[in-house]
């Protein structure tokens, strides 16, 4: 047993996106198999893990930075990870989840909520968590060390980037791989 | 002593939801609230844009249904336009809306749900999740991921991407299909059958294994809305919109989708992101409906394909002659029987030699300032509803989101649960599990309305109306 090698842990965490860069995640099919063998999911959408834990070796960031509990996550993710990626388009730049950065939030709410019993307000802040100003790209919370561009990235790029570094190699995306959109 | 039990499926990563129960005096649950703590804005930050840009902006609602978004997009587009929408772009659009249906379903039932259906509720939470599954039932966990993967490859053959593809737009499909590719789908046809054919068996199973609890999860009644055909029968893409009550009874049988707002109304809570519709000649209070796979298979009249029509015979069952059936588990059992009807559907489009017509897109500028589109979401009813001036620049933007329309059934469910499996001040770690699993039914995708799939991770802490820590359980 002992002459294993020692599985990598990896997480993957979802802040202000639309889920699709995990769904690309998942569109790795049958090599999510062949994966689980080399890694443990620690954390994310797929597995049951509260707190974000320790010790990560590989974290997967979809989406932006877009109110106070992302920001605290993001943190959490730093201190605990050791390789961080934006992973996918929203992390990367803010794409479409920042396209609500030119509009003041108090604006935002009070054009989605008509009624006086609006989430709006310090009631509402008691149990639902402030949005920032603007939804940021992850490198503008913490320190990114790689960047995985897409809106999503397609599965390709994904394993690409991942197998590298479950080999120890530097990632290395040719420039197909490292487009927007 | 009144408390508040906070179950919080952290609301920093994707569980952007968390669950509030309220317990009175005596121990017992008072009031439970299930709150959507992320906002994303599109209805304000679209105003400005231009129509055709948005099935690629709404796309981007949701990475799980994206498909949906481009369906109703493209439609409210169409209706701007104001032509017809050539026959085999209708055809095509059809056969990537099953492709997704195929794919978002087989991941809430294989991947997501199944690991609570097949290994249990009670089962070890760092086993209870695709790597468990894939560890101890590999066979089942690849037929899962391979269904996913059909749907999938589906929808990027149409459309280049299977997430986010840029291929329907206002006035039809940017793509055809080729005889090879059609081939080469048609020809992966009876492994996907064999597929959901396990998937109906483990079904049967869990109804007997969790039969004590069934009821639990969700049992009441509430009204039931859907798309159905011109003939009644399940439909998708497009037709009426009809609307029925827990006995049965007919309270919509042919609204136009462009009337929704005569049918529909949005209540807000400030304790929630997520709005609250009900149906409004009921008003708030019983205007409860439910929407998604149980929803379509209760007002329909029929499937209209004969493998599914076997099976919703079967499932009528479970509601009572001439009834809907009620409980919010049978929504797993409701997905299955939608992943075969779009399996025969799919068999059934690309049999048609329709597909292989060059014509697929009408072309046209503004023609009407208003653009209603609806499709039926895996999740349920997805309307677009925008305004534009002359020059298609959007004036006004309502979307009204298939999981949004269950938020008033989510919170009973949650109420039933808590009612059936919390009381006193001690919490039970299996509790954790059924409660997630009551939201889980619905397979909420909050990425719609914010975002929100798979599990969630979970905290329940017990609270004296002193803020006073009673008692606290985590998971993980």
């Amino acid at each position: 047993m002992s002459t294993l090698p020692k599985k990598l842990r990896l997480a993957t965490v979802w802040l202000g996106g639309c889920s699709g860069c995990h769904m690309s995640f998942l569109d790795l099919d049958e090599f999510l198999i062949e994966l689980v063998a080399k890694v443990d999911i620690v954390y994310g959408p797929l597995v049951d893990a509260k707190t974000f834990p320790e010790n990560v070796d590989i974290c997967l960031v979809e989406g932006a930075v877009t109110n106070v509990e992302n920001l605290e996550l993001a943190r959490d993710i730093r201190i605990n990870s050791k390789i961080v990626i934006s992973f996918g388009d929203c992390a990367v730049t803010g794409n479409i989840t920042s396209m609500r950065n030119r509009i003041p939030v108090k604006d935002l709410l009070t054009a989605v909520y008509h009624e006086a019993q609006a989430p709006i307000g310090a009631e509402a802040l008691k149990v639902l968590p402030a949005l920032l100003k603007k939804a940021l790209p992850l490198h503008q919370a913490i320190k990114v060390d790689l960047f995985l561009p897409g809106c999503p990235p397609v599965p390709d790029r994904i394993a690409t980037a991942v197998t590298a570094l479950l080999n120890n190699q530097p990632v290395n995306l040719q420039p197909e791989m490292r487009t927007f959109g | 002593m009144s408390k508040i039990v906070t179950i919080e499926p952290v609301t920093r990563i994707e569980g952007h939801a968390k669950i509030s129960i309220m317990l009175d005096d005596a121990g017992k649950v008072a009031d439970t609230r299930f709150h959507v703590t992320e906002f994303r804005g599109f209805e304000k930050f679209c105003v400005g844009r231009s129509f055709w840009e948005m099935p690629g902006i709404t796309a981007r609602i949701c990475g799980i249904c994206p498909v949906s978004h481009l369906m109703a997009s493209s439609k409210a587009g169409d209706m701007i336009l104001g032509v017809r929408t050539p026959a085999p772009a209708v055809a095509l659009r059809r056969l990537m809306n099953y492709g997704q249906m195929v794919q978002s379903h087989a991941l809430s039932f294989f991947l997501l749900s199944g690991p609570d259906l097949i290994l249990g509720m009670d089962a070890d939470p760092a086993q209870r999740n695709m790597a468990g599954l894939i560890a101890t039932n590999p066979d089942l966990a690849r037929a899962g991921i391979r269904m996913r993967a059909f749907g999938q490859h589906l929808i990027r053959t149409l459309g280049d991407r299977s997430v986010h593809p840029s291929w329907t737009v206002p006035g039809g499909v940017r793509k055809s299909l080729t005889a090879e590719q059609r081939d080469e789908i048609l020809k992966q046809l009876p492994e996907m059958y064999a597929t959901v054919d396990i998937g109906l068996d483990l079904m049967k199973d869990a109804l007997d294994k969790f039969s004590d609890e069934v009821d639990a999860y969700g049992e009441f009644p509430s009204l039931f809305m859907g798309l159905v055909g011109e003939d009644g029968g399940l439909e998708h893409y497009d037709g009426k919109l009809r609307m029925i009550d827990s006995d049965g009874k007919l309270l919509e049988n042919s609204a136009k989708p462009e009337d929704y707002a005569t049918l529909i109304a949005e209540a807000e809570q400030n304790w929630s992101y997520l709005k609250f519709p009900y149906y409004k000649p009921l008003g708030p209070e019983n205007g409860m409906y439910r929407v998604g796979p149980l929803a379509r298979l209760n007002v329909c009249d029929f499937a209209g394909t004969p493998l599914a029509d076997r099976e919703l015979r079967q499932f009528r069952h479970y509601g009572g002659h001439g009834k809907p059936v009620t409980g919010s588990f049978y929504y797993h059992y409701a997905r299955l029987i939608e992943i075969l009807h779009s399996l025969e559907r799919i068999e059934e489009i690309l049999a048609d030699e329709i597909l292989l017509d060059h014509h697929i897109r009408s072309k046209a500028g503004v023609n009407q300032n208003i653009g209603i589109g609806i499709s039926e979401a895996p999740r349920g009813t997805l309307i677009h509803h925008y305004e534009v001036d002359d020059n298609g620049i959007l004036e006004k933007v309502n979307l009204i989101i298939a999981t949004g329309q269950n938020n008033l059934a989510m919170n009973k469910t949650v109420k039933q649960l808590a009612e059936r499996f919390i009381s006193g001040d001690k919490l039970d770690q299996g509790l954790l599990n059924r409660v997630e699993h009551g939201i889980r039914v619905y397979d909420p995708c909050l990425s719609c309305s914010t975002h929100e799939a798979g599990r969630m991770p979970m905290q329940i802490k017990l609270i004296s109306a002193q803020g006073e820590l009673l008692d606290e359980i985590q998971r993980g």
